[in-house]
């Protein structure tokens, strides 16, 4: 400890220490507190009453609150899908081509990542119950579809961003290469440009899921009363009482959230020690 | 590599392949319902249900009530006021990461971006744990003060809850581009200004601020955005006196069902959202002069 802090070693130098202490504390304190009070074997206070496990088996009992984690799951996973291939489209499409009206295109492309998503909410409240209703009833899949729409319009310029940003780092000649070696252009595409992107790919699903995971707001202006979501389902629980069954269904979704950002990453830096290498 | 784009004439199939699908998803399921909702901004309450798109500026006269004036200055202020904490919070963090050697700097990076991965609805309801009435700063204040006659604060319900979940949920938004902007600076221009017998703050001051400075008012517009049209943090956490925009846009569809008046509201944010936009793009214009 002796050793003095370089001159631009900011991170090493108390003051900064302390602030960035106080931040993490600020911003992971009600975190560690929610996590813990997911164990408190008590209804109403704060006070620590002993440890259970109970209110992770009141989650479980709970079939609505299951059902709509159900439902959030499979919008998150099928919204993932669709975004991974329309963003992939939408980023190699401006990448490859020279066309009129480009950055039109491109800036309207970059609308549904910055409006307010209130007014995306609402805008799909109108849109599904005047200009094309999703008809009600339908079998289980099928009735999350207008959320998915939802989830996708939103999700999928994300997706368009990030694999746009790798595509910068690629050297056409390669593709000009398989194409002279006889590859047709889609054959280019897909064995050569395709790979490259393989970390935006995965990068980018992992946004699109966690934002469809996330998303409350639009949600909220879609969900009919049989397609209620985790957050919505939360929302109301939170609304009414607080309950420490919340508690333990956030933790739950926490360590899911943890578990696969820590994935992700493992995954990147295996595919960057796979680039140097 | 001669640019290397084609022109979209030469593979008119391929072309067509690629942006059709987004395209498509873009304008059906975002632009035409944003169309409507900008169409009923102008229209009228016919009977219960129906709406006639009848060109009135009536709804917009109305949004502009001092009313509902108030609340969108209300919000702009609340906007404002969580930015400025952000960037005052966020600076000296963004700075050390930026200064942080790489391991280090992976980690505090990886610290900063979890919480913007976890669920926002669960984060706004950690807050609750901590503020309400019997939650755990006035039962931890109550147990050490409560000999001296300590009374609880009332944390929850007001303006002040408001804030600090602003602040709270939107701090890696001022965080990360902040970082991004202090990443690239020019070391050697800091070391110079040192040799030069300049103190770390005189360098921060004459140095870093303004030769980050598009990249710091773009972190400002990054987080200002996002916090004027939000809607959790006022409705969960906040009074009656708390509301913003978003909260009264939301009144207006569910419980009030005005629907042309709430598009009113909603394309009044829009604007203002936009123009925020437009200011940032430009100024990133600047940034990178090609």
């Amino acid at each position: 400890m002796s050793e003095k802090p370089g001159l631009l070693d900011y991170a090493r130098r108390w003051p900064l220490r302390l602030w960035m202490g106080l931040v993490f504390i600020f911003l992971y304190a009600p975190l560690v507190v929610l996590v813990v009070m997911s164990f408190n074997d008590s209804r109403r206070t704060t006070k620590w009453q002993g440890f259970t496990f109970d209110w992770y088996r009141k989650v479980f009992e709970d079939t609505e609150l299951v059902q709509s984690l159900i439902n959030s799951l499979t919008i998150a996973a099928l919204s993932t899908v669709i975004s991974l291939a329309l963003g992939t489209l939408a980023a190699i499409a401006l990448w490859r081509f020279r066309f009129p009206g480009k950055p039109l295109v491109d800036g309207a492309f970059s609308l549904p990542i910055v409006v307010p998503e209130i007014c995306m909410g609402v805008a799909m409240l109108i849109f599904f119950a005047r200009v094309m209703p999703w008809p009600s009833g339908l079998p289980w899949p099928l009735s999350l579809g207008a959320i998915v729409i939802a989830h996708v319009a939103f999700s999928f310029p994300f997706v368009a961003v990030v694999v746009r940003a790798r595509l910068h780092s690629f050297d056409r000649s390669q593709e000009e290469a398989a194409r002279d070696l006889g590859a047709s252009d889609w054959r280019a595409l897909w064995d050569v440009v395709i790979p490259h992107l393989r970390p935006a790919l995965l990068a980018g699903a992992l946004l699109a899921f966690t934002l469809s995971l996330d998303d409350f707001v639009i949600t909220f202006f879609t969900a009919g009363p049989d397609t209620v979501t985790f957050p919505v389902k939360v929302y109301s629980m939170v609304r009414f009482s607080v309950t420490p069954k919340v508690n333990a269904i956030s933790t739950l979704l926490l360590l899911f959230t943890v578990l696969l950002t820590f994935i992700a990453l493992r995954l990147q830096a295996r595919a960057e020690a796979e680039k140097t290498s | 590599m001669s640019g290397g784009e084609t022109d979209w004439k030469r593979a008119k199939t391929g072309f067509a392949a690629l942006l059709g699908p987004p395209l498509g998803w873009f304008l059906l399921f975002f632009a035409v319902p944003m169309a409507v909702v900008w169409a009923y901004s102008f229209g009228t309450n016919v009977g219960i249900s129906d709406i006639e798109i009848s060109g009135t500026f009536a709804n917009y006269a109305r949004a502009l009530e001092p009313l509902y004036l108030g609340i969108m200055g209300k919000s702009l202020a609340f906007a404002a006021l969580a930015t400025l904490i952000c960037l005052i919070v966020g600076f000296p963090v963004a700075l050390a990461i930026s200064f942080a050697p790489p391991n280090l700097k992976t980690w505090l990076l990886i610290g900063v971006m979890l919480p913007f991965w976890t669920n926002l609805l669960i984060r706004t309801y950690a807050l609750i744990a901590l503020l309400r009435d019997e939650g755990l700063i006035n039962s931890g204040l109550e147990l050490a003060f409560g000999w001296a006659g300590f009374e609880r604060l009332s944390l929850m319900n007001n303006n002040f809850a408001v804030m600090v979940g602003l602040v709270y949920v939107h701090l890696p938004f001022t965080v990360l581009p902040l970082y991004a902007a202090l990443d690239r600076l020019d070391r050697s221009l800091l070391e110079a200004s040192f040799d030069l017998g300049a103190g770390h703050l005189r360098t921060i001051w004459n140095i870093v601020l303004p030769l980050a400075g598009p990249g710091i008012i773009s972190a400002v517009l990054l987080t200002f955005i996002p916090v004027l049209g939000s809607y959790l943090q006022p409705d969960l956490l906040g009074g009656p006196d708390s509301q913003m925009i978003a909260n009264v846009i939301e009144r207006q569809f569910k419980r009030a069902n005005d629907w042309p008046f709430g598009a009113a509201l909603a394309f009044m944010l829009m604007y203002l959202t936009l123009f925020g936009i437009a200011l940032q793009s430009l100024l990133k214009r600047r940034e990178r002069p090609e």
